[in-house]
């Protein structure tokens, strides 16, 4: 799959500026982006459900504008809302999406079940949609775009509104079928998702791509470990900083209450830094050896952490994982 | 765990048959969804049927006496048609609406991004709200039946009738997807589905002879399509048709004048009421 310098404009605003990328058959690639950076829009284009004003996009080979039944044939879609129908049961869901890529009535019949046993919907199966539970929903959607078992799936924010367990379960369920060949594009806004399951992320904001790369190599942009400290005084940030100092490899910064000081020396730091600030007479409130994670990728690239759009989007939907010191 | 299917399935399905299989296969999935929920909201079918039925009372009853045919006849015999077409052409506001609520669903998100045919989820609504229709109007006859209105034209006169009927039915559904699928939403299309239907169904010969009318109105209620297809139901039904002692193209050949709507209709909004959809976006 590859997208070349696509642009997509709605009126006045540009939702897509540009972006490029390209996935290996058979790998997952997490699309991140906070809320309208422009990911459902790419997934749509790619998807055919929208022409892109300007560039290129191939999906399985085939161009997506040019060739968008042939790539219909061959895609799985679960958008980012729950694409099904309510008033009908999940069992007639999948076999109506069976039926319309044309398998016989009877093959269509047979998928619905195994995706049903698959799915932990046995029981649920011959309800109306509409009676489903938030996880229920989307696995069903999930099965909906597995039916005709698609050479790539596109999953549109597949864990939002889902709880823990589901999410692990959603996860578990994206693996198997990246193991059994299935090229993966999924979007996310939670950077544990794309650091967990992702062979590659894009990271998206205001329609550009401002970074590519593997977990690991954004990861190492950002730079190496850090100690973290909670103060349990905010007035004493001046104070705590210039008392740690001598620990840090790099500039230190600060955010509310907790000073960030970048380190080299693994467990032994934090040793350090609790007798400096104790000699200090400095509260602290938590401390802990954090290493870089997506987060960080986020603010350092965009100046901003993915969670504090939160407060300027209608939708608040980003969770950001605080990690425990 | 792996699916059994192989990934080409699908495109070898797909193959075995030409495009013109498919889009009526497609289309008739589409209508076995819409129909499967019928009778899981009953209380909407049994609103639906009441309504008609309310129709026919209410004017044979308070109208019967009041207006009286040119020529002779009985108001009830004449007003069956009226009311048949009336309310079929009303099934066009039922598609405006079902169009516009499926346009907001993520649904049909689900539905563009399959290899099915464009076409398909129009032809599946029309076809389910000509079902629709279909069973209106036998409960409609019957209730007319009931209060004295007679089949007096034969047996193929009567199915012909009917099948006129269905098909007007079937060709205001593809104009009412049209409106339904230019407008916002589906609280906009409860309105502008409805409100151009008035005007159509009662400037016409439906309830009340057109002789009555003032002089600039009656021209139009005697091209008006509604006239056309009212005065070839009453024709073909037996019932008193005073229409037919004017001179106009349609007064003299109600039943041809009928079916030229009705193509010219199909042919204008099939393919425009595919295209809105093609190029509308969920929002
Ligand atoms: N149909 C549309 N009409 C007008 N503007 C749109 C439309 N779809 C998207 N946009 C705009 O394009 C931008 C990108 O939207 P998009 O839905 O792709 O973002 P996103 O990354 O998926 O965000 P979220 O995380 O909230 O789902 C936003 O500014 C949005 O308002
Ligand atoms: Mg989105």
């Amino acid at each position: 799959m590859r997208a070349t310098d696509l642009v997509k404009r709605f009126g006045s605003v540009t939702a897509l500026d540009g972006v490029s990328f390209e996935v290996e058959k058979g790998t997952v690639t997490g699309l991140l982006g906070p809320n309208g950076a422009g990911k459902t829009t790419a997934v749509r284009i790619l998807t055919t459900l929208l022409k892109p004003n300007a560039g290129e996009a191939e999906v399985a080979g085939l161009n997506v504008v040019t060739q968008p039944d042939e790539v219909r044939g061959r895609i799985g879609l679960s958008g980012q809302y729950a694409a099904i129908d309510e008033d009908l049961t999940g069992r007639e869901n999948l076999e109506m999406v069976g039926m319309l890529f044309h398998m016989p009535r009877a093959v269509a019949r047979a998928r619905a079940n195994e995706l049903l046993v698959r799915f932990d919907l046995e029981q649920a199966g011959d309800r109306p949609a509409k009676g489903y539970s938030g996880g229920m929903r989307r696995r069903l959607d999930l099965a909906a775009s597995l039916v005709a078992n698609p050479e790539v799936l596109f999953l549109d924010e597949p864990t939002t509104g889902l709880d823990p367990r589901a999410r692990i379960s959603m996860w578990q369920v994206i693996k198997d079928l990246v193991k059994d060949g299935t090229t993966v594009l999924l979007t996310t806004q939670y950077l544990d998702e794309a650091d967990s399951l992702a062979d590659q992320i894009v990271v998206i904001d205001h329609g550009r791509v401002i970074a590519k790369g593997t977990p690991d190599q954004l990861k190492r942009e950002v730079g190496g470990e850090r100690v973290e400290v909670h103060l349990l005084k905010v007035d004493q940030i001046q104070q705590a900083t210039s008392a740690l100092q001598f620990l840090a490899t790099a500039p230190i910064t600060s955010r509310e209450d907790c000073v960030m000081v970048p380190v080299t020396g693994g467990g032994s730091s934090v040793v350090e830094a609790v007798r400096a600030l104790d000699a200090d007479g400095i509260g602290i409130s938590e401390i802990g050896l954090r290493r870089p994670t997506l987060d960080d990728v986020f603010l350092s690239l965009t100046g901003h952490t993915a969670a504090s759009e939160e407060a300027e989007a209608p939708r608040p939907r980003f969770g950001r994982r605080r990690k425990a010191a | 765990m792996s699916l059994s299917a192989k990934v080409s399935e699908s495109s070898r399905y797909t193959a075995a048959h030409s495009k013109v299989y498919w889009a009526i296969h497609d289309g008739l999935v589409v209508t076995w969804r819409d129909l499967i929920k019928l009778p899981r909201s009953p209380d909407l079918l049994v609103f639906g049927l009441i309504q008609p039925i309310i129709f026919v009372l209410l004017f044979a009853f308070v109208f019967g006496g009041a207006i009286a045919i040119p020529g002779g006849g009985d108001y009830r015999s004449y007003l069956m048609p009226g009311v048949f077409v009336q309310t079929i052409a009303f099934a066009g506001a039922a598609t405006s609406v079902g169009i516009s609520t499926d346009m907001t669903k993520g649904l049909v998100d689900r539905f563009r991004s399959l290899p099915m045919a464009r076409s398909a989820v129009l032809v599946g609504r029309t076809l389910a709200d000509l079902v629709r229709g279909s069973i209106t109007i036998a409960l409609m006859s019957l209730t007319g039946l009931l209060i004295g209105w007679r089949i007096e034209g034969g047996f193929d006169n009567a199915v012909m009738a009917y099948a006129l009927l269905l098909a007007f039915g079937y060709a205001m559904s593809w104009v009412g997807a049209t409106i339904g699928l230019s407008v916002g939403s589906p609280e906009v299309a409860q309105t502008a589905g409805f409100i151009w239907l008035f005007p159509l169904t009662f400037l016409s010969n439906a309830f009340v002879p057109t002789q009555g009318m003032p002089d600039w109105l009656q021209p139009i209620a005697e091209w008006n399509p509604v006239s056309a297809i009212v005065a070839a139901e009453r024709q073909l039904f037996g019932n008193p048709n005073p229409f037919a002692d004017g001179s106009t193209l349609p007064q003299q050949y109600p039943i041809l004048v009928s079916i030229m709507w009705i193509v010219l209709l199909l042919v204008i909004f099939m393919p425009l009421a595919v295209r809105r959809y093609r190029t509308a976006t969920t929002r």
